[in-house]
């Protein structure tokens, strides 16, 4: 891939959208941006604004309420921009995928580049994951 | 005006050199912040990276609020910061560079109220750039650099007199220079010492670290002003905020440590001043949690602006 998309892979600034998780995945992802991970090493970096980010780390299942405000978030962040699934229900639906309040099809809301299951997903599993979106960028 | 003046104005003192010196400057802070926190921290390119990464971002201008002023205030911020850069490099490098028989500008060579005001036009783009995107948060953020401004502006000006009044009354850098050439470092004296110490916490103000990073306080408010900012704009913030860890050290290397000696030792003696000077300033921003506004007010008008009083008096009787 190109020059670019090498100085990409290098610094992915990650995002936190919460769309009505049970906190669990919230708390990993807290736990990865200890110093005990240290995810600075790959250039990663926690920002608290959309605008300024490169990753969204997106967690929980997405109810009809919430859908909307996710899509939002979305379309605010400047492109290019890649999604990451964090944990079973935004990967699979869990076990709400047959509610009467739930999205069936997540991928309606918002495009998903990467799923990591588990519930909640061990912090070694998202860098894994995270090292992987950059092995797809340097190409 | 001549094509040496772009020179110094785009390559050596000014652009090139400090933002490539910022980008690598940053590094430090961030790497001897990692280490005190018991992590490894980024590889040395790291600002590089974060930077052409954001030139290549798309550039999101805000729907309401005024959008003239939201993209020129990064944009200009950016141009004041190169002039600061020049003003202050060019008294430190004169001698250096007139080895390589450079023709110097001799008429204008660096002087500290124009300086003193290109940080104020800075810190009012800042202000500009929030309140212009209609953002809450942003205004928020813009209203308290308002405030951090007032606080800070009055010791910091009371830190630059200090050398004004030893070097015997004169305003420009250089001749700033040469006084503590022949009469030894400003910061070898009691006066010198206070306002040393009173600039570095100025210092921390102006450059918006912690504790003083109040205006844009990212758990609280969002980065306060940069917060509706992306792509190329945010890179421009983010290069300003480096370049400032090159002119604001060089500043105070200028004012109190008697500038620079390039020749032989004298390197190493430059390059550590100023890496010490940046690591005290990042050892501060660690170790110290974030303010209130009227906490920091507090701080810079009941006690450090007294100090910076006492040591300007000390420094008209020579102490």
């Amino acid at each position: 891939m190109g020059w670019y998309q090498r100085r990409l892979a290098k610094s992915l600034w990650v995002f936190h959208v919460s769309g009505s998780p049970c906190n669990n995945c919230d708390i990993e992802i807290l736990d990865l941006l200890t110093p005990r991970y240290d995810v600075e090493r790959f250039g990663i970096k926690l920002v608290g604004s959309v605008r300024h980010a490169d990753v969204l780390l997106v967690t929980g299942v997405f109810n009809k309420k919430v859908a909307p405000r996710i899509r939002r978030i979305y379309e605010q962040a400047p492109k290019p921009i890649f999604v990451v699934a964090v944990g079973t229900c935004v990967s699979g639906g869990c076990c709400f995928k047959e509610s009467y309040n739930t999205v069936p099809v997540r991928e309606e809301v918002i495009p998903i580049d990467m799923y990591i299951p588990g519930c909640p997903p061990k912090p070694e599993a998202m860098i894994e994951a995270v090292a992987k979106l950059i092995g797809v960028l340097n190409g | 005006m001549n094509g040496w003046t772009f020179f110094y104005l785009l390559v050596f003192p000014g652009l090139l050199f400090t933002a490539v010196l910022g980008l690598l400057v940053g590094w430090i802070d961030r790497k001897v912040s990692a280490r005190v926190q018991y992590r490894v921290g980024p590889p040395l390119l790291q600002n590089f990276n974060d930077f052409f990464k954001l030139l290549g971002k798309e550039t999101l201008i805000v729907k309401e609020g005024v959008r003239s002023m939201f993209v020129l205030a990064p944009l200009v911020a950016f141009g004041t910061t190169v002039l600061i850069a020049t003003l202050i490099g060019m008294p430190l490098f004169e001698k250096w560079l007139s080895g390589f028989n450079l023709p110097i500008a001799s008429g204008f060579d660096g002087d500290l109220i124009v300086i003193m005001y290109l940080l104020m036009i800075f810190s009012v783009m800042l202000i500009l750039g929030g309140s212009a995107t209609g953002n809450v948060y942003s205004s928020l953020g813009a209203g308290r650099e308002i405030k951090l401004l007032i606080a800070d502006e009055l010791a910091f000006i009371l830190v630059c007199l200090v050398p004004i009044i030893k070097s015997g009354y004169t305003l420009r850098l250089s001749a700033i220079v040469t006084a503590q050439a022949s009469a030894g470092a400003f910061i070898g004296s009691v006066s010198g010492v206070i306002a040393f110490i009173i600039g570095i916490l100025c210092l921390q103000a102006k450059m918006a670290l912690p504790p003083f990073h109040i205006a844009e306080a990212e758990t609280e408010i969002v980065e306060g002003p940069l917060m509706e900012y992306s792509g190329p704009l945010l890179g421009f913030w983010k290069l300003n905020q480096l370049m400032m860890y090159v002119f604001f050290p060089l500043l105070l290397i200028v004012l109190f440590c008697g500038g620079f000696n390039l020749q032989g030792w004298g390197i190493l003696w430059a390059v550590l001043k100023y890496v010490g000077i940046v690591v005290v300033l990042v050892l501060i921003k660690n170790t110290n949690p974030r303010v209130r506004i009227d906490t920091a007010l507090n701080f810079f008008w009941k006690y450090l602006t007294p100090l910076g009083l006492i040591a300007m008096i000390l420094a008209v009787l020579g102490v």
